[in-house]
């Protein structure tokens, strides 16, 4: 495929590293622009909302939700999944890609571990509201106790809890450590005493010797190799919480690999979700090239594919089954009660992906901004399929049931959208959104590369 | 009345400690002002609460109203800053006999439905009562129950129920009431109590219609009605018309091969219903070997649990049912009655089938008409009897069992009549709720206006209570002495577990006071009556000890005689019904099967419960076929007003397959105005439609309002639409199965060939080892009548919250055990099939391995234990359950607030929390304490001595539990049987409770219903 944009430079011709350093760092500096605090004040008062049904939630029980007896999970799993997968994007174009010197990565990959971490913090929420008792639920956790009672290790909610806190751990570091040398650039920047001190102290002294960057070097690459596998397993490991009970549309071996084709899509969906317009506000289109938009674009086009093949093979194996249980699952979701949120999820997540193929389509931000948002909302829609359409209706037709979201079950999926979107904010306000450092050593001349 | 205002007396401390001291017992009181018994705190309790305000505005004045506001302040106030009462614990000085703490004891008592009485052994736990079997030694029990008895002890525990006298609404005394009563009676010796009325249930407690027969005397001129809303009058007057004398009926279905079920639910709801379904399961029970099978034909205008048991079930209105019953008389030539040329072709082939059928089996058939028919169809089931042979045989005749007025007597209709008339001066209801219940066409509110003193005892305020003077809580049958027969005349004690918890007097002790100048206690009075009853021979005290202990009199039942039959009135009869044919659709009313005539409609469990065949819950709905929702575009949930005999009423329509095209059917016992927190304000008053005593009422006309209802039910109740999956998947998946008798003696083992998987003991997994016991439970499909009574008793065992319609609605209802109700074949005459669901304690269960804290596991007794302590309440068990027996707390739906209802909990089963999932058991609190009992007596537990609350309390047997490694236990023998099978076993989580196939014994001549049952044999 011959595509003029894949050859073209990751930075826009005619940057220096002083003109690069300047323009991240004046958004930290500069004076709070209106918007923001439009943007901000909105997401705050869903994090408002969030913690009000949260608190409602502690006091009066998971009974506020939709969920019944079949459908033991709905909102709370659901949310927790498309979070999680979400998350996936930042370990992908961080770990993955630098270790593949995928140098293009460079701009976003700030962007997209900040926007992981915070993903996973919302999803966080989920497993510990989503019990019943959830002053309890550290009970999940293999802590000494005089009773020597230890979780059940069978239990995927078990693998779980280690899945989710390594990530989240590895995350974490990842991004702090990468954005050490930044920092010290900040406090180097500052003029008020007070932002000297708190980036100073953030930076841990880092004065940008040899040694410094080569135990930064080191670091980076072994956290890198360590968030590698995470990107496979994480997801492999939420997968199982399905794929392990024997329910029809969960009892599946295909759910690893599909799970996690799902979560770098839906990753990369929110990663261009946020840096079109964001590229736009703050105008670093000079960073955030169209190449980037288009990279991003096509490899959200391939795992979109894997996931379109998922649901293939899932089809194709309830009838090469021949198991009765499976077949009628798949006629369920087709045609049964839930038929719309089925027809709704093939038509954004395997159909409107399909566009990307259209250069017109790739090379407009606007339009791959759509289909992204297509696939957020399809991604949203594979695991409401996946938990409330199998659950509602399973073995026994007696106990059929259905369910739908309450007030409750909404308010708290948007509260952590508007925590999510607040934190997005605070972090592009405070931090460099993009890796300074990282940004000057991809520019043309810069030592040891070769344009 | 006037209410004179007095000057508040200052409240003292001093008065109420006064009172504290004299007060013992389990009294509760609200506040300190209501011990110290202030006129001012009765009065403001009145004005506080509507319920008890008194009907008659007396012009409270401003001035006066904030002056009582203001009393009522500083009354709040004083309750809250005084120390509590001390109260010392103190053990027992003399340990009473028999009480351990920790074991319960039983005792043998009776409750009462109607008037008929059943035989139960209570619980008794530290003195509370917690539970009720039945007796098994009683003739209508045989150790069985109905749902009504089992959810007896939460009603006497209501903390709804009417708790003090109340005279115009306000609160007043015991003894005030009969000063005020004896004076107001004596008032009318003069003219031999002409102007004094009785109304009551159908009573047949020979102590109390000997104290009521006392009052008679006392006041000759008194009369005594009694009115049962779902009383039995068809089948009295039929009889009574039939062989020219009151006679009662009885049956013994172990001696019938054939039964004709005529409109009746003989085998769930009625007198003697419980002993009727154990004696026709016991000749439904096929073994390899014992072929014999008897065989149920059912024409009913409204499905019922009897129907859904048939092996030929006829839906008719009721017009069509009396002339199929006329046709059938005139073929058996029981009735000089028209040919049945008005009958379509299928019904008179229907009609010879069945007389043939009949016929072939003189002496040992059996024509039933319901309760609920008319009363010339009880005199063509009469005549057919007799002419078959049967009386005698499977059909017994004695003396009536209820008590008889004689020429005092009189019925509802002549009460109404009397009262408009202004005849009536002082009307005494016990128990009776007739503003609530009385017939549409009597104008009973304006009837009761022209009565001046009108005095209720019932155990609520209720709609009669609101509009009486003097109202006098009705004491439980748990709380107080009494007696009754059973549907055979046995006589039946009823013994109180404990002191009636709101000061509340029986029937018995409230007449009786009015007679005599001493008051005597309910003992005193009922041993002075079964003094008379001693046998000859015999001292009292040892008679009296033994029937207590047994709990009714063996032997007491009413002789079996042989009136003549009046062949006459049988033509009459026949003459009446083929003419009777009116054509048009019918509103055909019926008792409710959970709440009866509404008399439990405070009642949470038995509101809960799913009705048997609609599995609604909380209401009813006017049931109408599929074809009329068609034909008139109605949809379940559709509002629609029905018109009928002038009146009309607006209801919800339900859409019952198998319910007769021309009939549509209320139930009755709802929209109750003054039932209690529970129970008010739920569902309509068929009440409202129904004409005096009519079972049915011609001319009804359906219009759609548009409006819609949210109903609650607790499974989808079209599972037999057409192109709807749930009733293929059903049936797909081989859940329950149905083979005839040919079937089986062909193929014994049918049912466990019609599903193919891999062998379910292939598992990665390494079985358990059961060194000990393994519990095990199997289901008898065939012998599951769908009565609930396992539902209502699992519930009221396990302290299984209540929790409430909305929740219902969203499907987290928490019974245990459930029975999940399949349709099979057409939509107009479907095959039902029960099937109870509880925890399968599967070897290999798919909740154990999920649940990441280790709150549900295995016990090396094979039972799958839960850990409510440890639950956090992922719900993750119940997802991966195949069965869905799990229940999850989703709130707090325990109450644990309310104190009284604190009492009422099994002690041995722990009440759960929010956010914890629970499920069946198998009522390992019983099988500890056997091991316990079998510890100390160093011996294994005995098969049997294990029963589980479904087991022991299912009338037909359909239960069986016991040691699995024990291979002549009772439930291994039936899991040796060929028609064994495990629900879902291809899943291969082996589970422990199976199910033994429902075999069924069709006419090849009907050619069975009108689609294949499940398939026996080979398939796929």
């Amino acid at each position: 495929m011959s595509d003029p944009l894949g050859k073209a430079p990751i930075v826009a011709p005619g940057h220096t590293a002083g003109s690069v350093t300047d323009k991240i760092s004046s958004i930290v500096f500069e004076r709070t622009p209106r918007w923001w605090w439009a943007a901000f004040g909105a997401s705050f008062l869903l994090v408002m909302m969030l913690l009000h049904s949260l608190t409602k939630l502690l006091f009066t029980g998971v009974g506020i939700w939709g969920i019944n007896i079949p459908v033991g999970w709905g909102f709370a799993i659901i949310n927790l999944v498309w979070w999680i997968g979400i998350g996936h994007a930042g370990t992908l174009i961080s770990a993955i890609l630098l270790l593949l010197r995928q140098e293009w990565r460079t701009s976003i990959n700030r962007f997209a571990e900040a926007m992981t971490l915070f993903a996973v913090a919302c999803a966080g929420i989920f497993p510990l509201i989503h019990v019943g008792r959830p002053w309890l639920a550290y009970w999940l956790l293999p802590y000494p106790n005089t009773m020597e009672l230890w979780p059940q290790f069978r239990s995927p909610l078990i693998w779980d809890v280690f899945a989710i806190s390594t990530y989240a751990t590895v995350s974490a570091l990842f991004w702090y450590v990468g954005l050490i040398p930044d920092l010290a650039t900040l406090r180097d920047r500052s003029v008020q005493r007070w932002k000297k001190m708190l980036f100073g102290a953030f930076a841990m002294g880092w004065r940008g010797s040899a040694v410094h960057w080569h135990n930064y070097e080191v670091a980076y690459l072994m956290l890198a190799a360590l968030a590698t596998p995470l990107v496979v397993s994480v997801h492999s490991v939420i997968s199982f919480d399905f794929a392990v009970g024997q329910l029809p549309g969960w009892h599946a071996t295909i759910f690893p690999p599909y799970f996690v084709a799902g979560a770098i899509f839906a990753g990369f969906a929110m990663v261009l979700t946020l840096s079109i317009p964001l590229r736009r506000l703050f105008r670093l289109e000079d960073f955030i090239t169209l190449r980037h938009i288009q990279n991003m674009a096509k490899v959200m086009l391939a795992t979109g594919l894997i996931v379109a093949y998922g649901y293939m093979t899932e089809i194709f194996m309830a009838f090469y089954s021949g198991n009765q249980f499976e077949e009628f699952m798949i006629l369920n979701r087709i045609a049964g009660p839930y038929r719309l949120y089925w027809w709704a999820l093939i038509l954004t997540n395997v159909l409107a992906p399909q566009a990307i193929w259209l250069r017109k389509v790739r090379t407009s931000p606007a339009l791959i901004f759509l289909v992204a948002m297509f696939v957020n909302v399809g991604m949203w829609l594979e695991r409401y399929v996946i938990v409330v359409t199998s659950l509602s209706r399973d073995f026994l037709p007696s106990s059929w049931g259905t369910y739908s979201g309450t007030y409750w079950d909404w308010s708290l999926f948007i509260g952590t959208i508007g925590l999510f979107l607040a934190l997005i904010f605070l972090f592009i306000r405070f931090l460099p959104m993009i890796s300074i450092f990282e940004m000057r050593t991809i520019l043309p001349g810069a030592k040891g590369n070769p344009e | 009345m006037t209410t004179t205002p007095k000057r508040p007396e200052p409240l003292t401390l001093e008065r109420v400690r006064a009172r504290l001291r004299d007060h013992r017992g389990p009294a509760f009181w609200r506040g300190l002002e209501e011990l110290a018994g202030t006129p001012e705190f009765e009065e403001m309790l009145t004005r506080e609460f509507p319920a008890q305000a008194s009907v008659w505005p007396d012009g409270v004045s401003r001035r006066g109203f904030l002056g009582l506001m203001g009393a009522s302040l500083a009354f709040g106030g004083l309750t809250a800053c005084t120390r509590q009462p001390l109260e010392r614990i103190v053990p027992y000085v003399d340990q009473p006999e028999s009480i351990v703490p920790g074991k319960p004891l039983r005792f043998a008592t009776a409750m009462t439905l109607g008037g008929y009485a059943t035989g139960l052994l209570a619980e008794s736990h530290m003195g509370r009562p917690t539970k009720v079997e039945g007796n098994p030694e009683h003739p209508a029990s045989l150790g069985a129950t109905d749902l009504f008895a089992q959810a007896s002890v939460l009603s006497m525990y209501d903390p709804d129920r009417s708790q003090t006298v109340t005279h115009l609404g306000r609160i007043s005394t015991w003894p005030a009431f009969l000063a005020d009563t004896r004076k107001a009676l004596t008032a009318l010796d003069a003219l031999g109590g002409a102007r004094i009325r009785l109304l009551s249930g159908t009573v047949t407690s020979p102590s109390l219609a000997a104290t009521i027969r006392r009052l008679l005397e006392r006041y000759p001129r008194a009369r005594w009605h009694q009115h049962e809303p779902a009383g039995r009058g068809g089948a009295v007057d039929g009889a009574a018309a039939a062989f020219g004398e009151a006679v009662e009926c009885r049956y013994d279905l172990s001696r019938a091969e054939v039964v004709l079920s005529l409109d009746s639910d003989l085998l769930t709801s009625g007198p003697g219903s419980l002993r009727y379904a154990r004696d026709f399961m016991s000749r439904r029970r096929v073994r390899p070997g014992s072929g014999s099978m008897s065989r149920l034909y059912a024409a009913e205008t409204t499905p019922t649990a009897t129907g859904s048991l048939a092996d030929h079930r006829l839906p008719l209105s009721g017009g069509q049912l009396m002339l199929l019953a006329t046709a059938l008389a005139a073929e058996l030539g029981a009735a000089d009655a028209a040919p049945a040329n008005r009958l379509g072709e299928r019904q008179a082939a229907w009609v010879r089938t069945v007389a043939e059928d009949l016929r072939l089996h003189p002496g040992s058939s059996l024509v039933v008409a319901g309760d609920c028919a008319p009363q010339d169809l009880h005199v063509l089931a009469h005549a057919m009897n007799d002419r078959l042979g049967n009386a005698g045989s499977t059909v017994m005749y004695s003396d009536p069992v209820p008590a008889d007025a004689g020429d005092q007597g009189g019925t509802f209709a002549e009460l109404v009549e009397a009262m408009a008339a202004g005849e009536v001066d002082v009307l005494i209801s016990l128990g009776s709720n007739p503003v609530y219940d009385a017939p549409a066409d009597a104008d009973i509110m304006a009837a009761l206006y022209k009565v001046s003193r009108r005095i209720h005892l019932g155990p609520y305020v209720d709609e009669t209570a609101e509009f009486s003077q003097w109202h006098v809580p009705e004491a439980h049958y748990l709380e107080t002495w009494g007696d009754g027969r059973a549907f055979d005349g046995t006589l039946t004690l009823q013994q109180p577990l404990i002191e009636p918890l709101y000061g509340g007097k029986s029937a018995l002790e409230l007449v009786a006071a009015l007679i005599d100048d001493e008051e005597r206690s309910g003992l005193d009075l009922l041993r002075a009556e079964w003094q008379a009853r001693t046998p000859e021979g015999e001292e009292f005290e040892g008679f009296w000890r033994r029937s207590l202990h047994d709990g009714f009199v063996p032997g007491s039942e009413l002789p079996a005689r042989r009136p003549r039959l009046d062949q006459d009135a049988v033509d009459r009869a026949a003459a009446e019904l083929s003419a009777g044919e009116s054509g048009g659709l019918e509103l055909v009313f019926r008792p409710d099967p959970t709440v009866w005539d509404g008399r439990f409609a405070n009642n949470g469990w038995l509101q809960e419960c799913p009705k048997p065949l609609t599995k609604l819950t909380w209401e009813n709905a006017a049931l109408i076929s599929p074809a009329l929702a068609q034909q008139q575009g109605l949809e379940t949930g559709d509002v629609v007003e029905l018109v009928a005999g002038g009146r009309n009423l607006e209801a919800p329509v339900w859409v019952l397959p198998g319910q007769p095209d021309g009939s549509v059917t209320l139930h009755l016992g709802y929209g109750r105005a003054t039932a209690g927190r529970v129970g008010s304000g739920l569902g309509v008053n068929a009440n409202l439609l129904r004409p005096a005593t009519a079972w049915r009422i011609g001319g009804l006309e359906l219009r759609p309002t548009g409006a819609r209802q949210i109903l609650a039910s607790t499974q989808l109740h079209h599972n037999v639409m057409p192109d709807n999956p749930e009733g293929e998947e059903a049936e797909r998946r081989h859940l329950v199965r149905v083979g005839t008798i040919e079937e089986f003696k062909r193929e014994p083992d049918f049912a466990q060939h019609v599903a193919h998987g891999p062998d379910p003991e292939l598992s990665m997994f390494p079985g358990h080892d059961y060194p000990g016991y393994a519990w095990g439970l199997a289901v008898d499909l065939g012998a599951c009548t769908g009565c609930n009574a396992c539902v209502v008793a699992c519930q009221a065992e396990n302290n299984i919250p209540v929790v409430g319609k909305e929740q219902v609605a969203v499907g987290r209802e928490m019974h245990w055990i459930r029975i999940d109700r399949y349709y099979h074949g057409d939509l107009d005459e479907p095959a039902v099939h029960h099937q109870p669901v509880m925890c399968m304690h599967c070897e290999q269960a798919p909740c154990e391995v999920v649940c990441p804290v280790g709150a549900t596991v295995h016990s090396d007794e094979g039972l799958n234990d839960m850990v409510y302590n440890r639950c956090v309440g992922t719900r993750y068990c119940s997802n991966n359950c195949p069965y869905k027996v799990r229940r999850f707390n989703f709130l707090k739906y325990a109450d644990t607030e309310t104190p009284v209802l604190k009492l009422l909990r099994n002690p041995d089963v722990t009440v759960r929390t929010r956010g914890v999932m629970e499920k069946c058991t198998y009522c390992v609190q019983r099988i500890n304490q056997a091991r316990i009992e079998a510890n100390v007596g160093d011996r294994k537990i005995r098969d049997g001595e294990i029963q589980t609350a479904c087991q022991q309390v299912c009338p037909t047997r359909a239960i069986a539990f016991g040691d699995l490694n024990d291979a002549d236990s009772e439930v291994s023998r039936w899991k040796q049987q060929p028609t064994n099978y495990a629900l879902l076993d291809e899943l291969g989580t082996r589970p422990r409770t199976s199910y033994l196939a429902k075999i069924t014994n069709p006419n090849s001549e009907l050619g069975g219903p009108p689609d294949d049952r499940e398939p026996g044999g080979h398939h796929g």
